[in-house]
């Protein structure tokens, strides 16, 4: 599936390589409040076909929240968010929600085997996924042999691989990554990142990552955003908004 | 030995009842030994109770033999009381009295309604009171117990719910294993009530019925018939009250909004 030819730009590439693409995703004047209090406030944002956003900030800034709104599993209060030039709000939540893929800072499987962890998605939208290509996205998240074991048996490293597949097993065009590997240790922390970058490639998905950790962000990234207090404050190259950032480690 | 001494039925009875509170307020002070505070609980509990099944024998006698629309009125009453006391007790759940109200009002009355119109139970306010507050009772008792174990599912795998509407799941499919729980949750008194019926619990009807002179093999089958009852009211009534709670804590965007008060 590594498609070597394709890969071949580099993943540190600076913005300006990606302006003369297509824009997968657009925010505009994203906001959301919650009992008189701004989560997300006014958040404008684009972000183009193949780019990896590294989306940094304090703890409790919202950028879960901002997150959480670009799949729609929260509802925003203001403005709205644009899929391939197209308001989300005039797609089905479900079908936003396969070509929108999300991975947690935790794995939260479902009971049962691996493998049923990967047929959830396609399943919910009437396909079963064959075995073929169960045994493919095993191999490419380094989870060989693992269809059948059950779930509960898995380490935590073990268990965001599956995570990550299940989300993968939708072809989503984007992805939402919110701080996927900081409930891992740092051997761990570092497969599941190098994992992320090669399926980011070879996927050519598009993705928003939130991490507090500023060296994984230089590590994936092509751009960063900054948000506090629910604001966009800096939006540019990743050594730019983590110079201006206040270092949280 | 009470009735030694005392002659007037209503004095015995008083005194009888004084006795059952003393041994009540014993087990809360022992309970208070080994450190669990409930004596002061016991007390309101048992003052609460005794005025309001007192003033409910009151209305009773202004009731029995009166208009039957002033049965229904009274199981209305009930109703709502019961709506508003399950509420209580899911208190965690943002506007759940609209759940709890819609659940017994449905629940208890298509139950009351059709063993009324099958003429099963009496129509005699005599009869419809006593046994469709039974009805009632059972439905704000399930409604109670399957919105808890709803709301503790629902707080313990938000997790995987999210996952599964990010997933492009619908809400009725991530919640469903939830939504059995909490219909099961909601039974089990009933259930267990079934069976164990006159192995280890010969209820209230018959063993009242059995006192008052009626026939106990009578009195046994009019007992069955109240439990069926009370059994299908608790179906009844955690089907549609899972049901209204999955439509209250999800949107029409298939995102779940429920959030819990502390
Ligand atoms: N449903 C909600 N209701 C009220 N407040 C909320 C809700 N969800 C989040 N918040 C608050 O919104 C703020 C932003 O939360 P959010 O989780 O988006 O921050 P974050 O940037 O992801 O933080 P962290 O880095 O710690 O994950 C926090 O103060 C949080 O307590
Ligand atoms: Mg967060």
């Amino acid at each position: 599936m590594t498609d070597n030819s394709r890969t071949g730009g580099g993943i540190h590439a600076g913005s300006a390589s990606y302006a003369g693409r297509a824009t997968v995703i657009e925010t505009r004047k994203l906001s959301r409040t919650v009992q008189g209090k701004l989560l997300v406030d006014d958040i404008s944002l684009e972000v183009k076909q193949g780019e990896i956003v590294a989306v940094v900030g304090p703890s409790g800034a919202g950028k879960s929240s901002f997150l959480r709104l670009i799949n729609r599993l929260d509802e925003p209060t203001g403005g709205t968010v644009y899929l391939d030039g197209l308001d989300y709000r005039q797609l089905a939540p479900r079908e936003l929600r396969r070509r929108v893929g999300m991975v947690m800072q935790s794995a939260y499987l479902f009971p049962g085997t691996v493998a049923e962890n990967l047929c959830f998605g396609p399943r919910q939208h009437g396909e079963d996924l064959p075995v073929q290509e169960i045994d493919r996205l095993l191999e490419q998240t380094g989870l060989e042999g693992f269809a059948q074991r059950e779930v509960l048996h898995l380490s935590g490293g073990e268990a965001q691989r599956v995570s990550l597949a299940r989300t993968l097993a939708n072809k989503p065009e984007v992805l939402l990554l919110d701080e996927p590997t900081s409930a891992l240790d740092e051997r761990a922390e570092r497969e599941i990142e190098a994992l992320l970058m090669r399926v980011l490639r070879d996927h050519h998905l598009t993705a928003l990552m939130v991490t507090h950790d500023t060296a994984q962000a230089e590590r994936i990234a092509d751009r960063a955003i900054l948000i506090e207090a629910g604001r966009l404050i800096l939006n540019g190259s990743v050594q730019e908004v983590l110079n201006a950032e206040p270092v949280h480690h | 030995m009470l009735n030694q001494f005392i002659t007037d039925p209503m004095v015995l009875r008083a005194a009888q009842a004084a006795g059952a509170a003393i041994l009540a307020l014993m087990v809360a002070y022992l309970a208070r030994r080994a450190d669990i505070n409930m004596q002061r609980e016991a007390i309101v509990s048992l003052v609460r109770g005794i005025s309001q099944i007192v003033i409910v024998g009151l209305l009773l006698t202004i009731v029995l033999g009166r208009a039957r629309w002033l049965s229904a009125f009274v199981l209305l009453a009930m109703t709502l009381a019961g709506a508003a006391i399950a509420a209580r007790r899911t208190k965690q759940i943002p506007g759940i009295l609209q759940v709890t109200m819609r659940s017994i009002v449905l629940g208890a009355g298509l139950v009351i309604g059709i063993m009324v119109g099958l003429e099963v139970i009496d129509r005699s306010p005599a009869t419809l009171i006593p046994v469709g507050s039974m009805i009632i009772a059972n439905a704000m008792n399930t409604t109670a117990l399957a919105l808890d174990r709803f709301r503790a599912e629902v707080e313990a795998h938000t997790g995987q719910i999210e996952a599964g509407l990010a997933l492009g799941a619908a809400s009725t499919v991530v919640v469903a294993p939830y939504l059995k729980a909490a219909v099961q949750a909601g039974m089990i008194p009933s259930v267990n009530n079934l069976r164990s019926l006159g192995i280890v619990w010969i209820p209230g009807v018959m063993a009242g019925m059995v006192l008052a002179g009626t026939d106990p093999i009578e009195a046994a089958i009019y007992q069955f018939v109240v439990v069926a009852m009370l059994f299908a009211t608790a179906g009844t009534t955690a089907l549609l009250c899972t049901l209204f709670v999955r439509s209250h804590a999800f949107s029409a965007a298939e995102q779940l909004t429920l959030r819990m008060k502390a």
